[in-house]
């Protein structure tokens, strides 16, 4: 790092330090001298791990965000938010029925949503977590599955909802209902099992199996390519 | 928005915008390949490797960071760890839960074995989540299974093991079908018909997605479903030693809970190793696309009781790491976004590769167009890289592409006001997946009887280079054959006296070697990234330190 870089002021849980301007909340953390166990995964955005909480010197208004992916800022206090669990409803998907009935006999306390939109302004990837709520109130299987797409899982709108509801678990149900049931079946997926298996292609491979390199080199080199568009 | 000077070169790549949307750069001749990866590519720097000196593959090369963790300390003394009590007794063991650790253990338990999952951070941390593109099956009609098969020889120069690659290409369109009832969500038609990108070496379309978060999605689910089938999982809890039977059969590992420093002992008549690849051993310095806990332990736990490993010196450099802004430094650019269209362009606006070669092919281009061309772009703090003209998308294919494809990259870029969709991206190799690993033969079993592998950890299904969309494939495809074998093996082995007699034969290995002193312990189990500007500890503390000890001295 070279000397002239400029440093911001953090405070870890009120602790103050000195850190680069441009790191993240996690390299900040580390920075400080923190070696991460729990609240570290993928440290790019994907996996949920580092869901965090902040807020300024002189504004205690709670944010959030993953800490891999949030630049720091002058004066941010932060902290590493603790483990709970969150409620999941087992069961086995080829039992279950993809529709609005299916998913509240599931999750029946999703009833208890009042809107207050908490679970939307906390979410990091910004998804529409109150509205795909309503969907699924409103048994509209699909919209909660695009709406939730890009949920990482990260746990905070369960963390911050009044109503103790788990909208992440909702959406991976809605997910996979809508993959299992709702989204038709491919066609040519389906045809190709079936020629796999009754071994269709078993005597062409068998004889690229047993090609010499020099053979294969040439076959490689003059394969037809599909374009890309 | 770019930094002024970056900006400047900006404004090249849209000057050059038009011309370069028709102009198509032809294929490397096969005369071109060889030489741009023996001058270029990372792998092929002599003084980044060094032969190993004890272990199955003594002799072998292999990076030194490497080298060193292989060659490593047990965390343990056998003498004072008592094998008499199990704390689980299980059929099958699976370590690991990313992708082919989750596959294993549900295809373990569809088999009748009861099955328990270590794993050393939470439930599903793993490479699986930052895979964006997709996963490869040759399922349309103008594909087959031997096309697929032809394009992974050829990405891997024709040294894959071909048991291996023609398992892969044969149970491809099943383990998509496999985990579209599992409720995976792919890129679909109204129709049903499966929405297939193209990619890096491939031949015909045949990337299945989810947006750019087919990895999560498939994890997502995977998770899940460990879950809704009641299979145990310890998690923070690693495996650092495997245990061996009298009979010399695998018989179970020792877990170290990250937290607390208790060891676990676990009794088990089969063990899987799925715990994925070494990113965060930073081979020759360079930043990664991997997760936290890419350490590459399972090689080190193989290794130690005798399994062969294979492709040892290969190492695959991701093309498109991000190499501006330094936040995000090293992260992965999709491949998808050059199978949308996306060209590669240096600072002069000018193509000088074409963007679908396989990774090893493109990603020699950027250095050489770096290092020796000098025709990269160089950021505030620094670094090298060159354009991917990610806006060329949405002209090709229509406003909106982009924000509908690539919402993950809109997304990272957008947190630093990139607009990906109207700015190219600066992008530079970055190290990405440990080609090779644990040999393994079509079922997933290595060369320990009991020990089986799936997934980055095993090697030989990509020979010496990796196609884009071939890992998640060999995830579900390996998984799910290394959970079926597990389960069988059990069902007649004769299991004999457990002991740590492996781990006393390697220590006196090492020692007799002249090595045990200049190894580090290992497995490696987490990187260690915090600043520790001060050494106070007096030399008597830092010995006192136990062992299993995570935090460092």
């Amino acid at each position: 790092m070279a000397e002239t870089t400029r440093m911001v002021d953090v405070y870890v849980m009120g602790k103050h330090y000195a850190v680069p301007e441009g790191l993240t909340i996690l390299t900040a953390l580390e920075y400080c001298g923190y070696r991460m166990v729990r609240g570290c995964g993928c440290r790019a955005g994907f996996c949920g791990a580092c869901a965090t909480v902040y807020n300024f010197k002189n504004d205690p208004q709670l944010r959030f965000d993953l800490a891999c992916q949030k630049t720091v800022e002058q004066d941010m206090y932060l902290t590493q938010i603790p483990f709970f669990p969150a409620a999941k409803t087992i069961y086995d998907l080829e039992e279950l029925q993809a529709n609005g009935d299916q998913v509240l006999k599931l999750y029946p306390d999703i009833i208890k949503c009042f809107g207050c939109n908490t679970c939307t302004k906390t979410c990091p990837q910004e998804l529409e977590v109150m509205w795909y709520m309503s969907d699924a109130l409103r048994g509209d299987i699909k919209e909660v599955a695009n709406k939730s797409f890009d949920c990482v899982i990260c746990g905070l709108c369960a963390a911050r909802c009044p109503q103790g509801l788990v909208p992440y678990n909702v959406a991976l149900l809605c997910r996979r209902l809508y993959g299992r049931y709702l989204a038709k079946p491919s066609k040519h997926l389906e045809e190709r099992i079936k020629e796999i298996e009754a071994g269709k292609f078993d005597a062409e491979l068998k004889g690229l199996k047993k090609a010499s390199e020099k053979e294969l080199r040439e076959r490689y080199n003059k394969r037809e390519i599909e374009p890309a568009l | 928005m770019y930094p002024a000077d970056m900006e400047a070169s900006v404004k090249k790549v849209e000057a050059t915008r038009e011309k370069r949307l028709k102009e198509t750069l032809p294929r490397l001749q096969e005369a071109e390949r060889q030489p741009l990866l023996e001058k270029y590519h990372p792998d092929y720097i002599k003084a980044s490797m060094r032969e190993l000196k004890v272990g199955p593959n003594k002799g072998d090369r292999t990076p030194l960071e490497i080298a060193d963790i292989l060659e490593g300390n047990s965390r343990i003394d056998p003498g004072k760890v008592d094998l008499s009590k199990a704390d689980y007794d299980v059929d099958v063991l699976v370590i690991g839960c990313g992708g082919s650790g989750a596959s294993a253990a549900l295809l373990a338990r569809e088999n009748g074995a009861k099955v328990l999952i270590a794993t050393k951070l939470r439930l599903g941390d793993a490479n699986t989540v930052g895979a964006q593109a997709g996963t490869q099956a040759a399922d349309r009609p103008q594909d087959s299974p031997a096309h697929h098969y032809m394009d992974t020889m050829g990405g891997g120069h024709f040294t894959n093991i071909p048991e291996l690659v023609e398992a892969l290409v044969k149970d491809a369109p099943s383990a998509i079908q496999w985990l579209e009832k599992l409720g995976v969500n792919w890129d679909k038609e109204p129709d049903g018909t499966m929405h297939e990108l193209s990619g890096g070496g491939a031949s015909r379309r045949r990337l299945h997605s989810a947006r750019d978060y087919t990895g999560l999605e498939e994890m997502r689910v995977l998770r899940d479903e460990v879950r809704n089938r009641g299979i145990n999982y310890l998690e923070f809890s690693p495996a650092i030693e495997l245990i061996m039977d009298d009979r010399g059969q695998i018989a179970g590992a020792v877990l170290l809970n990250l937290e607390t420093n208790e060891l676990s002992i676990v009794r088990a008549r089969a063990v899987i190793i799925a715990t994925g690849g070494m990113g965060r051993l930073h081979i020759q310095n360079f930043p990664t696309t991997n997760h936290y806990g890419a350490t590459a332990d399972g090689l080190v736990l193989a290794y130690r009781v005798g399994a062969k490993l294979i492709f040892m010196d290969t190492m695959q450099y991701h093309p498109t790491g991000v190499a501006h802004p330094q936040q995000i430094l090293g992260q992965l650019v999709t491949e998808k976004v050059r199978t949308l269209g996306a060209q590669l362009v240096n600072a002069e606006g000018e193509q000088f590769i074409m963007p679908l070669e396989p990774r090893d092919m493109v990603a020699s281009a950027i250095i050489r167009e770096c290092k020796e061309r000098g025709k990269g772009i160089t950021t505030p703090t620094g670094e090298q890289g060159v354009w991917l003209d990610s806006p060329m998308i949405d002209v090709l294919r229509g406003e909106g592409t982009v924000a509908r494809e690539l919402p993950a990259m809109v997304r990272q870029f957008g947190r630093y006001n990139i607009n990906i969709s109207k700015e190219p991206m600066l992008i530079y190799p970055t190290l990405h997946y440990q080609n090779g690993g644990i040999k393994i033969d079509a079922s997933g079993a290595t060369t320990v009887p009991g020990l089986f592998a799936a997934g980055e950890a095993s090697g030989g299904v990509h020979g010496r280079n990796r196609l884009i969309g071939n890992s998640t494939l060999d995830l579900f495809v390996f998984g799910r054959r290394a959970g079926t074998a597990a389960a069988n093996y059990v069902k007649s082995a004769k299991p004999g006296k457990p002991t740590l007699d492996r781990v006393r034969r390697w220590q006196a290995e090492l020692e007799q070697a002249g090595l045990a002193k200049s190894r580090p312990i290992t497995p490696l189990l987490l990187p260690n990234y915090a600043r520790q500007p001060y050494d106070y500890l007096a030399d008597y503390t830092k010995e006192m330190l136990s062992a299993g000890q995570v935090k460092p001295a």
